[in-house]
């Protein structure tokens, strides 16, 4: 480097760093893993509305939303808690855009 | 178009020459003009390649600054550090051990005993004093839990009234500490009162380390080290000092001050500790107590504190650059620590490669809570809690400190001592934010001095190339 001088040795450590040819070509920000959180993150057409404005042409059932909000992501939707106080909520279910009448209504 | 922007860092002169101190990251580079003069207008604001094209060279030093992190562009998002907790077990290096919980003077600001106290060592459920049992337990888990060096710091209340236990726990670790092919090595803290022939003999002979708390001059010392019937302890220690200097010659002995609202000549103590009494080191930290004590110091005290040690610091700077020593021991830990580039997540070791053992074989974080159960971490004959230490390093680590995030000088800082902001705030979580000004100012002071080093006698920097041995405990 030109301009700079390295004085302590983590700017030596820097310096070698930068100078890692290997290291530059890596193009600066090592890419992380992309685990998609949220489904505000991620563009899933067809799920909310179809291009009418209805349900009736989705191409992913709006029960699909049950599942999604649950395990996907965050959402204070009223969905129970299935690792403690009803495990076995969804066992009649064993398709959700057929068999989501099955589900029972949870009392705490 | 491109704009720039700069990233954390801090920068400062040395030698007439500009640096920077980048954070978190803790390099130290020496600048030229077009690099100093373009970090200047970027920690101003962010500029565009077109604003910043007067400089000469600009693309390169563009380049360079960016390369070592201490620029980015302005549409890059600053980048989190992660969080990252030591991987477990991490060894343990120094084993702090509490020999008794009793003490023979009063001093009245004392963190054990005074008004800020944390466990109760009179009525409380602690042994006042380590049997024998106990300290050869602590041996065996220190020998346990540590690499190929374990270092044992003996402490107190006033670690001499349990003399005949030191003995024999020296003995002990020693013979132990062969059989399982690790080195041990031994200091203490002590209040000097009880040293006599014997006493100096047997450290001097087993090469202990040893730090006195003494406060300076007569008149200074006199006005909080008192004993119980409020008699100043200076003329009863002053000759104890002496001998002790005269005969243990195998290792430097260091002095510990502690400095309150109501003592701080700095370089008057520091004078008569070196000149008049001999001590090879001789380092300086404020009282930790709470705010509303009388003997608590001031916004205005840390001031002239940091004034003070800023004159001491600039002696030391000419003493290194003609190679002479100079004993204060604050500079040189600090220098260590900028020398390697340190960027801490944790203060101190507390909790990680250092523990405090209380008498009756409880671990602790550290000496300062050494028998409080609510900063316990196991014991010596159960081992490390390690649900409890894990938990400890996940809510203490630099990440959770938000008032730290935007602090320059937190590579070094990372909030300060557990204990100093249990006692003020009631949170060892806290950061010490009624020192934050004092931390930065004596930062920079060190910056400079390691800066002018760097210039003007960069073979004195290459004695903090190796690792050397653990610092005071006090």
């Amino acid at each position: 480097m030109k301009h700079l001088r390295s004085v302590n040795r983590k700017a030596v450590r820097i310096e070698q760093a930068v100078n890692d040819v290997v290291a530059l070509q890596r193009n600066g920000v090592p890419q992380m893993p992309h685990f998609p959180l949220g489904c505000s993150l991620v563009f899933s057409p067809g799920w909310e509305a179809d291009r009418s404005g209805g349900t009736a042409g989705l191409c992913q059932p709006v029960e699909r939303d049950l599942f999604d909000c649950h395990i996907g992501c965050y959402w204070p939707a009223q969905v129970p808690d299935q690792l403690n106080h009803a495990p076995d909520w969804t066992a009649k279910c064993a398709a959700a855009q057929k068999d989501w009448r099955k589900m029972d209504l949870i009392f705490p | 178009m491109t704009a720039w922007a700069a990233r954390e860092h801090h920068r400062f002169d040395a030698a007439g020459r500009p640096f920077v101190y980048l954070v978190p990251s803790a390099g130290i580079f020496e600048l030229d003009a077009a690099a100093a003069g373009l970090l200047r207008a970027l920690a101003e604001r962010p500029r565009t390649r077109e604003e910043l094209s007067a400089f000469e060279d600009v693309d390169d030093a563009i380049a360079e600054l960016a390369r070592v992190q201490a620029i980015r562009e302005v549409q890059e998002p600053p980048r989190p550090v992660a969080k990252v907790i030591p991987l477990a077990p991490v060894p343990l290096t120094t084993m702090v051990l509490n020999v008794t919980n009793q003490c023979n003077l009063s001093c009245t600001y004392c963190y054990e005993y005074g008004e800020d106290k944390i466990v109760d060592t009179e009525n409380g459920k602690q042994p006042k004093f380590m049997t024998e049992e106990t300290a050869r337990d602590s041996v065996d888990f220190l020998l346990r839990e540590a690499g190929t060096v374990a270092h044992i710091t003996f402490f107190g209340g006033e670690t001499l009234l349990n003399f005949p236990v030191l003995v024999k726990t020296v003995d002990y670790a020693r013979r132990r500490a062969a059989e399982v092919g690790k080195q041990v090595d031994f200091s203490l803290t002590t209040n000097a009162t009880l040293l006599k022939p014997e006493i100096i003999e047997f450290i001097a002979d087993n090469h202990i380390g040893v730090t006195i708390s003494i406060d300076g001059p007569k008149e200074v010392q006199d006005k909080f080290r008192v004993f119980n019937n409020g008699a100043g302890s200076y003329d009863l220690v002053a000759p104890k000092i002496r001998e002790l200097l005269k005969r243990h010659r195998s290792r430097p002995i260091g002095a510990r001050v502690t400095l309150t609202s109501a003592n701080m000549d700095v370089t008057r103590i520091f004078r008569h500790l070196t000149d008049d009494i001999g001590f090879w080191e001789v380092g300086f930290a404020p009282v930790t107590t709470a705010a509303v004590r009388g003997h608590a110091i001031s916004d205005a005290g840390y001031d002239r504190m940091l004034g003070q040690f800023r004159e001491l610091a600039h002696e030391f700077l000419e003493a290194a650059v003609a190679n002479r020593h100079h004993g204060f021991s604050n500079v040189n830990e600090t220098l260590e620590e900028l020398h390697k580039g340190v960027s801490k997540a944790y203060p101190c070791g507390a909790g990680l490669g250092l523990l405090g053992v209380a008498t009756d074989g409880d671990v602790a974080l550290c000496h300062r809570f050494a028998g409080s159960d609510a900063h316990k971490v196991g014991s010596v004959r159960d081992g490390i809690d390690r649900t409890a230490q894990s938990a400890f390093l996940e809510k203490h680590h630099i990440a959770n400190k938000t008032d730290c995030s935007v602090c320059w000088a937190r590579p070094l800082c990372s909030g300060g001592c557990y204990h100093e902001a249990h006692t003020r705030y009631g949170d060892t979580g806290h950061a010490n934010l009624h020192y934050c000004e004092w931390i930065r100012g004596w930062t920079d002071v060190c910056l400079t001095i390691y800066g002018e080093l760097a210039i003007r006698n960069p073979a004195f920097l290459a004695r903090f190339e190796g690792d050397h041995e653990a610092s005071q405990v006090s």
